[in-house]
């Protein structure tokens, strides 16, 4: 035991390290702030992709309007930071709860029954509630959008420093969350509902608790990054949260591997890079993402990550792997105290 | 003592008649085997038995934990096996891209003594629950001689080493009632000789009531203490493996048609 | 006009709306039954076809003769493009997982929608779709127009073909059979591919029926027109049973007039929102369909 302490403190050790690192690339301006924004669009990718992977890579079950989830995670931090001027913190926690009511909601009837109908379920969500959002003009500005979320901070030179920073806390928090969930006896549960629903039942199971949990969880995920989505892009727009949006996030989880958190993690920031670079391809891009799904699923369905046996990184196992006393020359780390 | 009674139940798959008032009684530390000809509606038994059909009419009566028998005939299947009954899949429903060992820990999962709070947060009853259910599943896969494959993916084990895995996997959730649905299925004599040590072993070991459904006559006449012979959805006979064995009905229903099926 | 009379006017249209639904929602429910893959991509046919349409109606002008024609062109050219979908993205998924299936099929779904857009000939803009010109007859003091009484004939008269073919021909005997259960209908000599393709060619020259009709009502043609009637196609399947063919044919109807009623009752913003609500009731109240049989997974 003494030994997953440590493991678990070197591996607390080199989150930090990454965190001081970037986040003093970026405020010494060797990140220039245009990557340093994309690597925070990135960001905010990636924690909404890893809430998907939950359910739909891991649990199996397909959901479609990730979007959806994102947007009534970034109206209602919006609304509250505007309205009843609530700090952004709690704000952006207040995002995901709302987002996870509404998946619990969905889910209650969608995952009842054995069969596909959480897709279409969710699809409907995703495009209902761009319909509710255009018709709440009150809260949420109408099709005109949301102007004028304050920023996390108003500072022009702290501004990308500190959203970057707090992406980086979010993603790393998230990531530690699945991962440990996942490694766990609840997270097999989870995945023995996609390998066979039926033995997974038979093994003592409550199926339809861990779905329900895991959808629910995941919509929290997603509700999480529209928050913090909310005061870095400061408008929004029921536009912005479309079917298309949602089909992004499914591509980072089919392209990173279904079931694998790392790759997701670099899938997602790959993709938003490339996006980037592709602009130039306007209307095109629309044709290249599905064609993308469909192969993936035809010629490589185990993810990018597939070509490297589909393991997936683990920062916790490379730790343990690699001998840390040797590497860190620690004699007594088991003394402070754990992340 | 008994520890399962199914009274009276049918079942209607579209009109048809899959079973009709079928009707059982275990008594502890028995072990009963279910045989009859294919299609006759074994495997829509242990379906029921189990919870995963709902019968149209009658109900089963299950012992739970605290000794006393309730009905849990509107069960879910994962209520059934908290409550003590395991089974097997005649067609190996393991969890095929995962491990050995992760499928059998899969089933120790409700017997877990940690929430999902204590995972995320890795507090100490986590490593600890975790150690425990490792040595038993180790111990478990020991039985069997499966231990050393523990960390190869279920797929990748020959296929009579599927089926032990799958009783393993049953015998981890600490059942008192174990239903095998055609364990000996796709084995050769002299797999299907150890797989009957195996399970007389097993039955003393963990103090179970077992309830088989096989069409390997040698293993069904050289371990069952009773067996229920059904045809076309109902019982025809039932009684010790030597009667079963005389009975005219049995031999017209049965063994006439086994030998036609296996042509 | 009086609260009965203009209920009994919706509750018209409503009927030829979801004569529509109906044609597309069979499409869903047979490749459903056979297949057990929520075909995303059916949508996307009742816009292939209604362009198929487009263009011929275009071409040759619009007279009830080539309106005809219209369809016996658009028909075979989606059936085809249902077959080659089926053998290219799904029949190599056939033994996969179900989600991957279903993530392929949204990608075929967006791949199709996109793709119109980005081609030339289609491209993002809507337009107008050539119909004749619109007359309204009076029906029992109920307008019913000329678009409205051509749906009801080709749907009507579609269903009853396909009720045929289902029932009386050795095909749609081989259809049911692998609906009940693909590896007996293997063995006993039914030619499964065979059947699978027949049964996306059929739903996909419904849906292409379904695109010149619903084009005809509105009448516009777009790159994205599929999406919703595909959706509520869907909802229609699952209300009437999802594998039933009947089923599909009356949730089609009774969601048409729901729609209709809603929007000239409650709102027409909110008339798509019912229909998801709907879906949420049915798959709560009674997942199997009005006229669906609870069919267990094999153990």
């Amino acid at each position: 035991m003494n030994k997953d302490r440590k493991t678990n403190l070197i591996s607390f050790l080199i989150i930090l390290f990454g965190f001081i690192l970037t986040t003093g690339l970026v405020a010494f301006r060797v990140i220039d702030e245009y990557t340093a924004q994309i690597l925070t669009i990135g960001g905010i990718n990636v924690i909404i992709a890893l809430g998907l992977n939950l359910i739909s890579g891991f649990t199996g079950q397909l959901a479609l309007g990730h979007a959806g989830f994102m947007a009534v995670g970034a109206y209602t931090t919006a609304a509250l930071i505007m309205k009843l001027n609530v700090p952004i913190f709690p704000a952006i926690l207040a995002g995901g709860l709302v987002s996870a009511v509404f998946g619990l909601l969905i889910g209650l009837p969608a995952l009842r029954l054995h069969g596909d109908y959480l897709a279409i379920v969710t699809l409907g969500f995703g495009e209902i509630i761009r319909v509710i959002m255009v018709n709440l003009s009150d809260i949420t500005g109408g099709p005109a959008g949301l102007k004028g979320i304050p920023p996390f901070t108003t500072n022009f030179f702290w501004r990308p420093v500190l959203s970057f920073a707090l992406v980086y806390i979010f993603l790393v928090l998230v990531i530690i969350i699945l991962n440990n969930l996942i490694n766990s006896s609840p997270g097999r549960a989870i995945i023995s509902i996609r390998e066979d629903e039926i033995a997974a039942n038979a093994m003592g199971i409550n199926v339809f608790y861990f779905k329900i949990f895991a959808f629910t969880l995941s919509a929290f995920i997603a509700g999480l990054g529209g928050g913090i989505y909310a005061p870095f892009f400061g408008y929004l727009n029921p536009n912005m949260f479309n079917f298309q949006k949602s089909v992004e996030f499914l591509i980072i989880v089919v392209l990173g591997g279904m079931g694998n958190i790392t790759g997701t993690v670099l899938a997602g920031f790959g993709l938003t890079y490339l996006q980037e670079i592709l602009r130039f391809l306007k209307d095109y891009r629309l044709v290249i993402y599905p064609l993308i799904l469909v192969l993936m699923m035809l010629f490589q369905p185990a993810g990018l990550m597939g070509f490297f046996g589909n393991k997936g990184f683990s920062l916790t196992r490379f730790v343990r792997e690699f001998n840390p006393k040797k590497i860190f020359r620690m004699k007594n780390p088991g003394k402070a105290g754990e992340k | 003592m008994t520890v399962l009674k199914a009274e009276n139940i049918s079942i209607l798959f579209g009109g048809l008649k899959a079973v009709s008032n079928f009707n059982l009684e275990l008594k502890a530390g028995e072990l009963v085997g279910l045989i009859g000809p294919n299609g006759a509606g074994k495997t829509t038994i242990f379906n029921i038995l189990t919870g995963v059909y709902t019968p149209t009419s009658g109900s089963i009566l299950l012992q739970g934990r605290n000794d006393s028998l309730q009905n849990v005939t509107k069960f879910q299947p994962y209520q059934i096996t908290g409550l003590g009954m395991a089974r097997t899949f005649q067609n190996i429903r393991l969890f095929k891209n995962l491990t050995v060992l992760d499928n059998v820990r899969i089933a120790t999962h409700f017997n877990t003594k940690y929430t999902i709070f204590h995972s995320i947060l890795r507090l100490p009853a986590f490593y600890k629950e975790e150690q425990r259910i490792k040595r038993r599943c180790k111990e478990l896969l020991k039985i069997f001689d499966l231990e050393q494959k523990s960390d190869e993916l279920a797929k990748n084990l020959s296929y009579g080493e599927q089926r032990k895995l799958e009783i393993v996997r049953a015998l981890a959730t600490n059942p008192h009632i174990l239903l095998l649905d055609e364990p000996a299925a796709g084995m050769n004599p002299q797999e299907t000789q150890d797989l009957m040590e195996l399970i007389k072993f097993i039955k003393e070991k963990f103090n179970l009531t077992i309830l088989l459904i096989e069409h390997d006559m040698n293993l069904v006449m050289g371990i069952c203490q009773r067996i229920i012979v059904l045809d076309y959805g109902q019982v025809i006979a039932q009684g010790k493996p030597a009667e079963i064995a005389k009975n005219p009905r049995v031999i017209k229903a049965y063994l006439g048609k086994e030998n036609e099926n296996d042509a | 006009m009086g609260v009965i009379q203009q209920i009994l006017q919706q509750t018209l249209n409503g009927l030829a709306l979801g004569g529509i639904y109906a044609l597309l929602a069979l499409g869903y429910t047979m490749v459903y039954g056979i297949v057990k893959l929520i075909n995303f991509a059916h949508g996307d046919i009742l816009m292939l076809g209604a362009f198929a349409g487009y263009f011929v109606l275009n071409y040759f002008g619009v007279t009830p003769g080539t309106l005809v024609l219209s369809f016996i062109i658009s028909m075979p050219v989606c059936a085809i493009i249902g077959i080659l979908i089926e053998k290219i993205c799904y029949k190599p998924l056939r033994d996969s997982p179900r989600i991957n299936a279903l993530i392929t099929a949204i990608g075929v779904s967006l791949f199709l929608e996109n793709g119109a857009r980005v081609l030339p000939v289609i491209g993002p803009n809507p337009r107008v779709f050539p119909t004749l010109p619109s007359v309204t007859h009076n029906l029992f003091g109920l307008g019913i127009s000329r678009v409205q009484i051509l749906v009801f004939i080709i749907t009507i008269g579609l269903m009853i073909i396909l009720n045929y073919i289902v029932n009386y021909t050795k095909i749609g005997r081989a259809m049911r059979a692998v609906s009940f259960d693909q590896g007996a209908s293997s063995l006993m000599g039914i030619n499964v591919d065979r059947v699978i393709s027949f049964t996306f060619a059929l739903g996909s020259a419904l849906a292409a029926a379904a695109g010149i009709l619903f084009a005809s009502s509105y009448p516009q043609v777009e790159p994205y027109m599929g999406i919703m009637p595909g959706l509520k196609a869907f909802i229609a399947a699952v209300m009437g049973g999802i594998g039933s063919i009947p089923g599909a044919m009356l949730g089609g109807f009774i969601l048409g007039v729901a729609e209709t009623l809603t929007k000239g009752f409650i709102s027409s913003q909110l008339a798509d929102a019912f229909a998801f609500g709907f879906l949420i009731i049915i798959l709560v109240v009674k997942p199997t369909g009005i006229l669906g049989k609870p069919v267990g997974e094999k153990v």
